[in-house]
């Protein structure tokens, strides 16, 4: 029930809607919920509704630490 | 797909894994609980449990709306549908769920009664629109997840004029049904080193409700998101903060998580919804404030005031464990009906209906593991 998937938004459309972009498959969702959003950009998708905006920056930082933990962690 | 597929990378796993198993001591055991149905059914199908040490044990927590939602919900679901003026719209996971004496939405449908699947509730708008000799009722469940998609329907039929739209309301509040787990457990049946937090609620509520609990109950809390590389970091920086003897809440999915959470959708909430005094969990009992209702300015879109609803009292099927569980001291392979006469196809409990449920995940993949298990001993 709380799944949400990873959607790029292709497209802005009147009344805080968009279509998004699931993998190739597009839809349309709403962005009433979120502040900023542009084309290019991700959102996580819920029941139509884009519930959080995803940072780009802090994803990179997340692999970072999961990398490096995963490296450490690696039988020599 | 971007932003997932980096988050299955075995190779990533194993090391993450051998770091866990270098980190955590030997001497004691780890008890974690992942509060989600949507974590639990990433432990299941992407085999977590197996690369962790032997020491280290999940628990599935609670965390699936359509599991914790009591029978007599359901059964005044299906009355509603049945009053010939009525459409109800619901979520496709509700559809199955067994209701008393064996109804059940579908079987309602089968019936004649006016039931239609939706995938958002702007569908449910729509049907309102196109259909204004209909009253459309929404069936709204799930967590704070799902409750900002149920605020802006009622906004927009607020906006649009609607008078044939309502909603009956059982939506449901995590750190509610946390805290009944923490004050209500008995350490010695679930002993609890921390939590994996909530994924989506999170995204809605923030970090910031969990400081409270890490604080009070002494107890870690790592939010995670719902890919695997997610969870087997949470639970590396549970065993850090467990074996620092730190009990802090933090963060794992920085990426779509923030401290404040989602303020517009939480300004909606608040404006439209307001909590109830207590709601009963199947499994967990009745919490108090621990579910939302619409608030008196809402009243013509409230179904409970706008149609007569009895409230009703229906007991589970004795031979199922559902409710043992959900608390989490129990194992699907525990329950007699699982496997036997409850599966997907024929499910006695809700925990075998949503595939966020523990007993659904079960059967889906760890059942094979767990034979694989009794074979080789």
């Amino acid at each position: 029930m709380c799944l949400a998937i990873p959607a790029r938004v292709v497209e802005l459309l009147p009344d805080d809607m968009a279509r998004v972009s699931i993998d190739g498959v597009v839809q349309t969702a709403s962005l009433a919920f979120v502040e900023g959003v542009g084309i290019g950009d991700y959102i996580v998708l819920h029941v139509g509704y884009a519930l959080a905006r995803i940072d780009e920056e802090e994803a990179q930082r997340t692999l970072k630490l999961l990398q490096e933990a995963a490296m450490f962690g690696a039988p020599a | 797909m971007k932003h997932l597929d980096e988050y299955r990378d075995g190779g990533l796993a194993r090391g993450l894994a051998a770091r866990i198993h270098s980190e955590a001591k030997p001497g004691r055991a780890y008890a974690f609980m992942e509060f989600c149905g949507g974590h639990t059914h990433a432990v299941s199908r992407y085999g977590v449990q197996d690369i962790l040490p032997e020491n280290i044990r999940l628990i599935h927590g609670p965390g699936c709306p359509v599991c914790v939602l009591p029978i007599g919900r359901i059964d005044q679901a299906i009355e509603l549908a049945k009053n010939p003026e009525i459409t109800l719209c619901v979520y496709g996971d509700l559809m199955r769920v067994p209701g008393s004496n064996g109804a059940s939405l579908t079987k309602a449908k089968a019936g004649g009664a006016d039931i239609r699947m939706i995938y958002s509730t702007l569908d449910a708008i729509s049907v309102a629109e196109r259909e204004p000799q209909r009253e459309i009722v929404f069936f709204a469940i799930g967590f704070e997840t799902t409750t900002p998609p149920t605020a802006m329907a009622i906004r927009l039929a607020q906006k649009k004029r609607l008078r044939n739209f309502s909603v009956f309301c059982n939506h449901v509040l995590t750190p509610a049904a946390m805290r009944q787990i923490l004050e209500t457990s008995d350490p010695q049946s679930l002993p609890l080193d921390g939590f994996i937090g909530p994924a989506h609620v999170s995204t809605i509520i923030g970090t910031a409700p969990y400081d409270a609990f890490a604080g009070e109950f002494r107890k870690p809390i790592v939010i995670a998101g719902f890919e695997p590389l997610d969870v087997v970091q949470a639970i590396l920086m549970l065993v850090r903060q467990v074996n620092d003897g730190r009990a802090e809440a933090e963060n794992e999915y920085i990426r779509a998580v923030t401290p404040d959470g989602n303020r517009i959708a939480q300004a909606e909430i608040a404006d439209i919804f307001e909590l109830r005094e207590s709601f009963e969990w199947r499994g967990l009992g009745e919490i108090p404030k621990s579910a939302l209702r619409l608030r008196e300015a809402y009243r013509d879109y409230d179904a409970e005031r706008r149609f007569s609803m009895e409230r009703r009292v229906a007991r589970d099927n004795p031979a199922c464990e559902c409710g043992a569980i959900l608390r989490g001291v129990k194992q699907p392979r525990d329950c007699k009906l699982f496997g036997t006469a409850c599966t997907p196809e024929t499910p006695m409990g809700a925990c075998m209906v949503s595939s966020e449920g523990s007993c659904a995940a079960y059967w889906a993949y760890g059942r094979f593991r767990a034979s694989q298990r009794r074979a080789a001993e």
